[in-house]
């Protein structure tokens, strides 16, 4: 094997090492952690990049090798592998910055640090698997490492929510493993291939494709929080902001979503799943997770709770735009996937830093929060202006390109869902910009902390403002080489024309 | 030296460090223990050697050969379980050596633990009922003797209870073997397979043995003597008891199964030990979640585990040659990786409780924190434990779907899926507690380096054999219906 066989594998190993070595580390050496820490994030980033740029060029990195006859493990760089591995080791860098002034001077840093790389590292493993089986290796694995994340702080709740999650998340992955399993005794060790696909069973095997295909999205479904398999989503909210902001911009629910698109993509073929019937069943599902999320999110009083549930809408339009028969759509669902990543992150850091700084989670203490701290609260308005969708901002692009690619696979009713959407959207944040910038501080802060600061603790504000950054850049600079809609187009040239 | 000169010496061994252990006094014999461990393990592996060079081969002791002396058989099952045996009863004794320092058991283990493994490696290596009855009786008196060792009131219960279960067991074992004798004048399995007709005698016969091979193997429902015994016993002993004892008597009815099953049992009978398993698998597992002390727990697991090698029997019975071979291998793989991860949840929770000074399951509260090694062993384990990927539990239930999907038998799928999630539920129950921030708690003992190491290398070895179970499924096909014949 040459080099090129190994830098999937270093790719998660760095993560894997990075957790193995936190976890040999003392509770107290928090300097040499963070160090660790970010060092491997750094060096994971820099080998993302690396195969980044060879894919682009064509050049083939591939690991496998065999577990039992039949069945390999798959570690490979494809486009739609490498855009998916590329948002989580960026998100890594920034997240585990905010993490590090989050959890300063908290207990059980040590756990809390190995748990992290633990979850990364499977999620880069989910990125870059190249077959069902790999895939479904690691996306278990990501279910093992998040439970202790989310019932890190150890209370009541946390301990029920963590109990929660578990309950959906291992149920989703027994279904998974049935569909998983079930498609390897039809049909062989199934590795993901940009249109190849299943179409060349035997088409009496179709009604059990039909099937395995639901069990699958089922199993999928429900890391994706589709509809109604959502509900450990906000549950989970009692973990820390970095968590909370990890699971729901690229860890866990994305995890699903990427899934749904692999199985459309690179195991069914989009053409082959459009001939069973199987888009118009996943488009419906998919715009009613988007309606539902958004009309929970109007009602939810706590910041991080209508967050959790606009999440479950904005998932869903990645799976929308998978459902989306077309160039143009699949586009805007890939496209998604890395701009709903970089604003939910973003957002999600901003109620982190409010929670932190002033103590504030409930939606109605805001109030004037714009004056205490600017900064945060313009990277909050870029991600709920994203959100909504205002031009030239990420969501904007992503909003147009599913809109056109609805005309195209002749869906034209998905653009009202488009339009009532945003309008929730922007009925369901506005509110809160008003608060922030517009209203006058009613009471005081009821915990404020980082007094001498004019914003909020430096190691919580950069990340913020970093992946604020990333979100206006990725809108307005969308026709750049290397933008995330640039990427996305790199992967539909080599799904539609093999 | 490839010559098959190795196989005697992997019965031998033991057996001798058992005698000198005996012989010993006292304070020399853990160090004499320690000092046999490694010639054992290298003993193992060079009779892995042997067989893939030579294929499966046969020494007769003493120059006799077989039905009249006692004649060894190495295949690749045979042979990949005295492996096994080497490394987790290797893992135990270093375990032992560091854990029994002081107390008062130390002395008595070491003799019978030699015991122990000799008759592993018998029942492993016979291929004549009446060798497999020696190593039987063996094993049970031994492990019976090592239950006893902790010498509270309630392990001298669970001690007596285990002896009538293991004597009741080898009664009946020993009446079917006086059975075949007298129809067929022969115990050699081989010569059995040619000469045994299907008829009445074979069936009482097969019964009788099916039946005290059941016991001792714990099966649902003659399971309740186990989690007393497991539950109570020394945690290296747990260990061997769970990881390999029970194994033993399962290994003889496949051996059983394979030289006389396919004529003389019935469809029917495989499909009663399947749902046999299938309720071991679902009572096992009930029972493990509503433990309240955490070694109780993990013996009830073993009960709950035990059920998964039984589906073998209806995956095999009238199936396509394809789905009968990847029934074996997962059946193979299935015991292969419960024995290093069961032997590790057992080292694991014995140095839980020597942290928090308590077998119970809530006083693990602050644990996480405290004791993040030896939390992190059992909790590898319980990956295996309860078939999440990658472990080799994991793969193991990967190819028993795999067999019953192609074999359309859906019914078996079901107990594999729900049996995995009813599995999750106890694992993370004692993860749970582990993460409570309860009352302030910010002192626990601290177990010895060695022992957490112990756990965790054993438990990394089953995560490890699910990632690369190709070579040890190889080598478990030799010599087998599903492998290259010798």
């Amino acid at each position: 094997m040459e080099w090129r066989a190994w830098l999937p594998l270093m790719v998660v190993g760095t993560s894997l090492a990075a957790s193995v070595g936190i976890f040999l580390l003392k509770e107290e050496r928090h300097a040499l952690r963070s160090g660790f820490n970010l060092a491997a994030a750094a060096i994971k980033l820099g080998l993302v990049a690396w195969m980044a740029v060879g894919v682009l060029d064509e050049v083939h990195f591939e690991t496998r090798y065999t577990v039992v006859e039949g069945v390999s493990f798959i570690l490979r760089a494809d486009a739609l592998g490498v855009m998916f591995a590329g948002l989580s080791s960026v998100l890594w860098l920034f997240t585990t910055i905010y993490a590090i002034g989050y959890l300063e001077n908290a207990p059980n840093r040590s756990r809390f640090f190995g748990f992290f790389s633990l979850c990364v590292a499977s999620t880069v493993g989910i990125a870059l698997a190249g077959n069902l089986f790999t895939f479904f290796l690691f996306y278990e694995l990501l279910t093992l490492s998040t439970y202790p994340l989310v019932v890190h702080r150890g209370t009541d709740k946390a301990l029920r929510a963590g109990r929660v999650y578990l309950a959906y998340t291992l149920g989703g992955g027994a279904v998974l493993l049935l569909g998983v399993a079930g498609l390897h005794a039809l049909a062989g060790d199934v590795e993901f291939a940009a249109g190849a696909g299943l179409r060349t069973l035997d088409p009496a095997l179709h009604p059990a494709l039909t099937a395995l295909f639901v069990l699958l999205i089922a199993g999928l479904g429900v890391k994706a929080a589709l509809v109604p398999l959502h509900s450990w989503l906000p549950t989970a909210m009692v973990a820390p902001a970095p968590v909370s902001a990890l699971l729901h911009a690229v860890a866990v629910v994305k995890a699903g979503a990427f899934g749904i698109v692999r199985v459309v993509y690179d195991v069914y073929g989009i053409e082959f799943t459009w001939s069973l019937g199987l888009l118009d069943p996943l488009a419906l599902v998919a715009c009613a997770t988007i309606l539902y999320g958004s009309i929970r999110a109007l009602a939810q009083a706590d910041l991080k709770r209508r967050l959790a549930f606009s999440t479950v809408s904005q998932v869903s339009y990645v799976v929308l735009g998978t459902a989306l028969f077309g160039a143009v759509g699949t586009a805007g669902g890939l496209v998604h996937l890395l701009h709903q990543g970089l604003m939910k992150i973003t957002l999600f850091f901003c109620a982190g830093n409010y929670a932190e700084t002033l103590g504030v989670h409930r939606i109605d203490e805001l109030d004037g929060a714009g004056r205490r701290m600017p900064a945060t609260s313009i990277a909050f308005s870029i991600g709920a202006f994203g959100m909504i969708g205002i031009p030239p901002l990420a969501g904007f692009v992503t909003k147009w390109y599913l809109g056109i690619g609805a005309l195209e696979a002749g869906m034209g009713w998905v653009i009202g869902v488009l339009v009532a959407s945003s309008v929730l959207n922007a009925a369901y944040f506005l509110p809160v910009l008003h608060r922030i910038w517009f209203r006058a501080q009613r009471a005081p802060w009821p915990d404020e902390r980082f007094r001498m600061h004019r914003d909020t603790h430096p190691w919580l504000l950069v990340p913020t403002l970093a992946t604020a950054a990333f979100s206006v850049g990725a809108g307005l600079l969308a026709g750049m080489p290397y933008s995330p809609l640039y990427w996305a187009e790199v992967v539909v040239l080599r799904e539609y024309l093999p | 030296m490839s010559d098959g000169q190795i196989l005697p010496w992997v019965v031998i061994l033991p057996l001798g460090a058992a005698i000198v252990t005996v012989l010993l006094p006292h304070a020399w014999r853990t160090a004499a223990s320690m000092a046999a461990i490694a010639p054992q393990l290298l003993a193992a592996v060079l009779l892995l050697r042997d067989l893939v060079v030579l294929g499966p081969h046969t020494y007769a002791l003493a120059d006799h050969a077989a039905p009249l002396g006692i004649a060894l058989l190495a295949d690749g099952p045979g042979t990949t379980l005295v492996l096994l045996t080497a490394v987790v009863a290797g893992v135990c004794f270093v375990h032992a050596a560091a854990s029994l320092r002081g107390l008062s058991a130390n002395a008595h283990f070491w003799p019978l633990a030699w015991f122990l493994w000799a008759a592993l490696n018998t029942i492993w290596l016979s291929a004549d009922l009446f060798n497999l009855y020696v190593g039987l009786e063996l094993l049970g008196l031994a492990a019976v003797g090592l239950v006893a060792l902790k010498g509270s009131a309630e392990a001298l219960a669970a001690a007596m209870r285990y002896l009538l279960a293991a004597l009741l067991g080898s009664l009946a074992y020993l009446l079917g073997v006086a059975l075949f004798y007298g129809a067929y004048g022969t115990l050699a399995l081989a010569d059995l397979q040619a000469l045994a007709t299907p008829g009445t005698t074979t069936m009482v016969a097969l019964a009788f043995m099916t039946l005290g091979l059941l016991l001792k193997t714990a099966l649902f429902p003659l399971h309740a003597w186990l989690p007393p015994a497991h539950g109570g016993a020394l945690p290296p002993v747990s260990a061997l008891l769970s990881a390999l004892v029970i194994k033993a008597s399962f290994f003889i009815l496949l051996r059983l199964w394979f030289a006389l099953g396919s004529d003389a049992a019935s469809l029917a009978l495989a499909w009663m030990l399947g749902l046999l398993g299938a309720g071991a698998v679902f009572w096992g597992g009930w029972m493990a979640w509503r433990q309240t002390r955490l070694k109780h727990l993990v013996a009830y697991s073993t009960v709950a585990q035990i059920g998964y090698l039984f589906l073998f029997f209806p995956l095999v019975a009238g199936a396509a040659p394809h789905a009968a071979a990847l029934a074996w291998d997962g059946t193979m793989l299935m015991l292969v990786s419960h024995a290093l991860a069961k032997a590790g949840m057992f080292l694991a929770a014995g140095n839980l409780v020597l942290a928090t000074g308590s077998p119970r399951i809530v006083d693990l509260s602050g644990i996480s924190r405290f004791r993040p090694l030896s939390l992190l062993g059992f909790g590898l384990a319980g990956v295996s434990v309860m078939g999440l990927p990658p472990s080799g539990g994991f793969t193991a239930k990967w190819l028993l779907l795999q067999s019953a999907l192609t074999s359309g038998q859906w019914g078996w799928i079901a107990v594999l899926v729900f049996g995995s999630l009813l599995s999750a539920a106890y694992v993370f129950k004692v993860f749970r507690h582990s993460f409570v921030e309860g009352p302030k708690r910010d002192h626990f003992e601290s177990p010895s380096v060695v022992l957490e190491l112990g756990a965790l290398a054993l438990a990394l070895a089953a995560i490890a054999v699910g990632l690369a179970a190709h070579a040890p499924l190889a080598w478990l096909r030799i010599g087998t219906p599903y492998g290259v014949p010798g």
